[in-house]
């Protein structure tokens, strides 16, 4: 009861004192002098001489560089990405979502569809404001159409600006995750660094054997 | 008035550049030539440079705390291995304007319930003792604003007027919280205020005068090695008396919501923030006046240096305190005060009456030899108390009265 | 002559710093003194058991991390094992190692949270709430790393995980093995030694055991009173039979026994991740056949798990459709709630709200 176990207290909080703190700044970080020179690749020396207003600024302590939150490929991010090439409209990401937030209407509108042709998805509604991110619409997707995105900036001020349309599927950047599709990550993918995903890339290819062929289409339908 | 008054060079300064040479004060005229004023007008020039001062006193210390929040979140920040505020301007420095930005626009609210006197006049019961304080404190070797023969029994009177704020707050705000935060306030300030004095009186039996300038005109050597019982008593009275973790029950976050200002917001619990926060830093000035020597130090730095240096150094210890403790329970608080460091103020006390009667006036050999021996007499103190001391997990469960259980359960019902 | 004061009666919430949620107490105080504690709860309710009824199977363990949020990994597994033992579906061998491993950064996590909590409303200024968060995020980087989430994982599926582990995971997970034993040696440094922590903590918030059982609590609240009871020991389920660990006691049944059995168990955790990590065989993480809507024959079942708070269990009934029948969950925290009175009454404000946050409860899970 001398309190050597407040000494030892203090010796932790010190010894945090000196090591690096673990804060991730976001979505900008504050860097000195040295942090700016060494995030434009030169010495702080050179750099001083070649851009001494930034110099200036860095050393007062207000220069700021963009960082972005380290983040796994599999991030499960809220911005979907959809191809449309892929989808076909079966709608099974709506009939399955837990909470029904996704809204489908396809065009059969009296055409004549023949074989090969998709239909025509007109609206593709996602309510961000109830979606949990759980994915399962990811997961149910028969032909690998929708993915979850990798980003997560979707705070609006409205609720109905959380609405993610068809239009906007057709807009997004296509930097799907690679949450649920271990193709893409058999072929080493990151939306972080590889860039957008051509809708070719993000297939299965499983080519069906002629036995799964036949077990699907004669064997399931003959029982 | 004194002719003390006239020490300070900043007065000095204002005051003989205003007056006529011929006065009595400044003879000679000051820096810059005769007076402005023409002979019997001193009272002007005395007026003049009183407001002058206490205006420079006033900002000074408003201003400072601004700095000093800043300082202590980025300090809290770095112990808790974050970064701390460093968005708003250099290194974060703007921050607290910000705050305080925020603070004034904010909707003042004041609860129907409360008794709108004494709820407004709590705040700032706060922050003029503290700012009244400031007064007497010597900054540099020749920089005060006052030079009070009793500046010590000054500091001790303004400084318990503060004890007033949070049972006023807690009365005014007519809150359940707030009510518990007060009494729990007055209750902690009233046992910490003796040792906290009779902790001061044993340096005060050394150095010989009430006077805080004399005080560390006293300091040979320093008053923490000479006295280093009364040291540690006055540092933890003081961390209690600006009630800062561990001693943080009175506005007990995780207890009390915000204890005495739970109600208040906007510019009134600004106040009351800054109010803290500058009482921190009246502590931490008196410290390093009282027990480091204050503005005392090497030539190769200003007097006003090592006032400033050993000053931010108590606040960093109070900040490294309030970062790693928990808060104790009140009667723990209480007790601690009580069968701590009471006893060891008295000891101190006794120790320090019966070397000031072998060494009247010490000279620098003989505050060593003080030192040696009140190292030895705080050592067995503390080992004697803690000796006696409670042990952890002794305490049975308090007795409750049947008659009161049972109220409760009807009023729940 | 005691001094008699009139009773007052205080709301400590709904929203209040330390309810750990919207929990309510309704407290009459005498002084500083605790007369009388009415808890009330249900501000957190969602219906989750009735959602259960019309949903699939799969989609119910989206919802399952949503009940106790800081411990999303075994209600999953809890739901998963009572899937698997209605379905009769036998999980693949590699899956369920995977499981375990997430279950186990899960109690780490759920513990880190537990004592930083804790600590916080022992009123220490965020110091050891921010510390236990640095770690807790290296876990959530590892789920993420998993299964694209931090919190509400949704990562088990009937029959072993949706997906295999990255090839980072390994090295990482590594990594934070060989750390987490010295991060918790720094929490011991900070927290266990200190005399003020030890003075509030030590002899208040004391439960009998009897009392405990009666009550039906579990978890680190009845091994804090000295009884040997971890259903990872007592039933084992998945391949706990297969590793070794030790289950920390404590015989005082206080505030500070329920911290240490914590902190204790954190260590056995990252044992047996180890182990888990050694014995894991390659192989498929989830049998090719489970389909994705599953139909278990009629009947009901109950499976439980020892989660982070306590006994997790899971009453399914089913009537042969895609969809729970009936769906009850055998919340921890809401049942360790239980005796929240009995150990309130006769103690301080902050003795009160210290007991409180031992038992460590989520009230995610309270309410559901």
């Amino acid at each position: 009861m001398y309190g050597i176990g407040i000494l030892k207290g203090f010796s932790v909080t010190a010894l945090n004192m000196i090591r690096a703190p673990f804060t991730i700044e976001y979505p900008d970080r504050r860097v000195g002098l040295l942090g700016l020179a060494k995030a434009s690749g030169m010495n702080p020396l050179v750099f001083a001489l070649k851009r001494p207003a930034a110099a200036v600024k860095a050393a007062l302590g207000v220069a700021k560089i963009p960082a972005r939150l380290p983040q796994h490929s599999r991030f499960r991010g809220q911005e979907f990405v959809w191809y449309e090439e892929r989808c076909t409209g079966c709608a099974s990401c709506a009939k399955l979502c837990p909470l029904g937030i996704i809204r489908i209407v396809t065009d059969p509108s009296g055409r004549q569809t023949q074989e090969g042709e998709v239909y025509d998805v007109e609206v593709f509604d996602i309510d961000l404001a109830r979606c949990m991110a759980c994915g399962i619409c990811v997961e149910v997707c028969p032909y690998d159409a929708l993915h979850m995105g990798s980003g997560f900036e979707r705070a609006r001020y409205a609720f109905p600006n959380l609405m993610i349309t068809v239009d906007e599927l057709k807009r997004a950047p296509k930097r799907p995750s690679t949450w649920f599709r271990p193709q893409l990550e058999a072929k080493g993918y990151d939306p972080q660094r590889s860039g957008t995903a051509d809708w070719k890339l993000v297939g299965r290819h499983e080519t069906p054997t002629a036995e799964q062929l036949k077990r699907t289409w004669v064997d399931e339908r003959t029982r | 008035m004194t002719d003390g008054f006239l020490d300070n060079a900043f007065f000095r300064n204002i005051y003989c550049n205003l007056a006529s040479s011929g006065s009595d004060r400044c003879a000679g005229g000051g820096p810059f030539g005769d007076g402005l004023l023409p002979p019997g007008w001193e009272w002007l020039a005395f007026l003049v440079t009183a407001f002058v001062t206490v205006f420079v006193v006033v900002n000074g210390a408003l201003m400072a705390v601004n700095l000093y929040i800043w300082g202590e979140r980025r300090l809290l920040g770095r112990l808790q291995g974050r970064l701390g505020p460093n968005r708003w301007g250099p290194f974060g420095l703007l921050t607290p304007i910000a705050d305080l930005i925020k603070v004034l626009s904010k909707e003042d609210i004041v609860p129907a319930a409360a008794d709108r006197l004494v709820y407004s006049l709590a705040p700032v019961l706060l922050v003029v003792p503290v700012l009244l304080a400031f007064a007497v404190i010597p900054f540099g070797s020749s920089t005060w604003a006052a030079n009070l023969n009793v500046g010590v029994l000054y500091l001790i009177a303004v400084l318990s007027v503060e004890s007033f704020a949070p049972i006023t707050a807690a009365w005014g705000s007519q809150n359940r919280y707030a009510m518990f935060g007060g009494l729990r306030a007055v209750a902690l300030l009233v046992s910490y205020e003796l040792p906290l004095v009779l902790s001061l009186i044993g340096v005060l039996m050394i150095a010989g005068s009430l006077s805080l300038v004399d005080i560390v005109n006293a300091q040979d050597v320093p008053f923490a090695l000479v006295q280093p019982l009364g040291f540690l008593v006055f540092l933890i009275g003081s961390v209690a008396e600006i009630q800062r973790a561990p001693f943080d029950l009175s506005e007990a976050e995780s207890e009390l919501v915000g204890g005495y200002h739970t109600d208040y917001s906007g510019i009134r619990w600004g106040l009351f923030q800054a109010g803290e926060f500058m009482s921190t830093m009246v502590s931490g000035a008196i410290i390093a006046t009282v027990f480091l020597s204050g503005w005392r130090g090497f030539d190769f730095l200003p007097s006003h240096a090592w006032f400033f240096i050993k000053f931010a150094g108590v606040l960093f210890v109070m900040t490294w305190i309030r970062a790693t403790l928990p808060r104790l329970r009140i009667d723990q608080i209480t007790s601690f005060a009580w069968k701590g460091l009471l006893p060891l103020a008295a000891v101190n006390l006794l120790a320090s009456a019966v070397l000031s009667l072998i060494w009247p006036r010490p000279s620098v050999g003989e505050l060593w030899a003080m030192a040696a021996v009140n190292v030895v007499v705080a050592a067995a103190a503390i080992y004697v108390l803690g000796q006696f001391g409670p042990k952890p997990g002794e305490r049975p469960r308090p007795a409750v009265a049947p008659a009161l259980g049972a109220t409760g359960r009807e009023g729940a019902a | 002559m005691p001094i008699r004061t009139e009773p007052v009666t205080v709301n400590i919430g709904p929203h209040h710093p330390s309810t750990h949620g919207v929990f309510r107490l309704r407290v009459t105080f005498d002084g500083e003194v605790v007369v009388d504690a009415e808890p009330v709860f249900g501000y957190l309710h969602r219906g989750t058991e009735k959602l259960a009824e019309e949903r699939t199977y799969v989609q119910f363990v989206t919802l399952s991390d949503r009940m106790d949020y800081v411990a999303s990994m075994t209600n999953n597994q809890g739901f998963m094992l009572a899937v698997e033992k209605l379905a009769g579906i036998t999980p693949s061998p590699r899956g369920v190692w995977l499981r375990m491993i997430a279950a186990e950064l899960q109690r780490i996590a759920s513990h880190l949270v537990g004592i930083g909590f804790f600590l916080q409303d022992l009123g220490a200024f965020g110091t050891p709430l921010i510390y236990v968060m640095r770690e807790r995020e290296r876990i959530l980087d590892l789920f993420e790393m998993l299964c694209g989430a931090r919190i509400t994982v949704s990562y088990m599926r009937p029959g072993g995980v949706f997906m295999d582990a990255p090839q980072d995971f390994w090295p990482a997970l590594d990594t934070f093995l060989a750390d987490m034993p010295h991060y918790v040696d720094e929490y011991e440094r900070l927290i266990t030694g200190n005399e003020i922590v030890l003075v509030r903590t030590k002899g208040t918030g004391k439960v009998p055991a009897e009392t405990l059982v009666n009550a039906s609590v579990s978890g680190p609240m009845l091994r804090a009173a000295g009884l040997d009871w971890d259903l990872r020991i007592k039933d084992p389920y998945e391949y706990y039979g297969r590793v070794k660990f030790d289950v920390p006691l404590a015989r005082e049944s206080d505030n500070f026994a329920r911290y240490i059995v914590r902190i204790q168990e954190m260590r056995e955790s990252v044992k047996i991740i180890r182990q888990c990590v050694e014995q894991i065989e390659p192989g498929p993480v989830r049998p090719k056949e489970v389909p994705f809507l599953i139909r278990p024959p009629a009947g009901d079942v109950y499976a439980h798990i020892e989660g982070p708070k306590g006994e997790l269990g899971y009453y399914l009934v089913s009537d042969g459709t895609i969809a729970p029948y009936r769906c009850k969950v055998r919340a921890p925290s809401f049942i360790n709630l239980t005796l929240l009175r009995d150990m309130l009454v006769g103690w301080k404000v902050a003795d009160m709200i210290v007991t409180f946050g031992s038992i460590d409860i989520n009230m995610g899970e309270v309410d559901r």
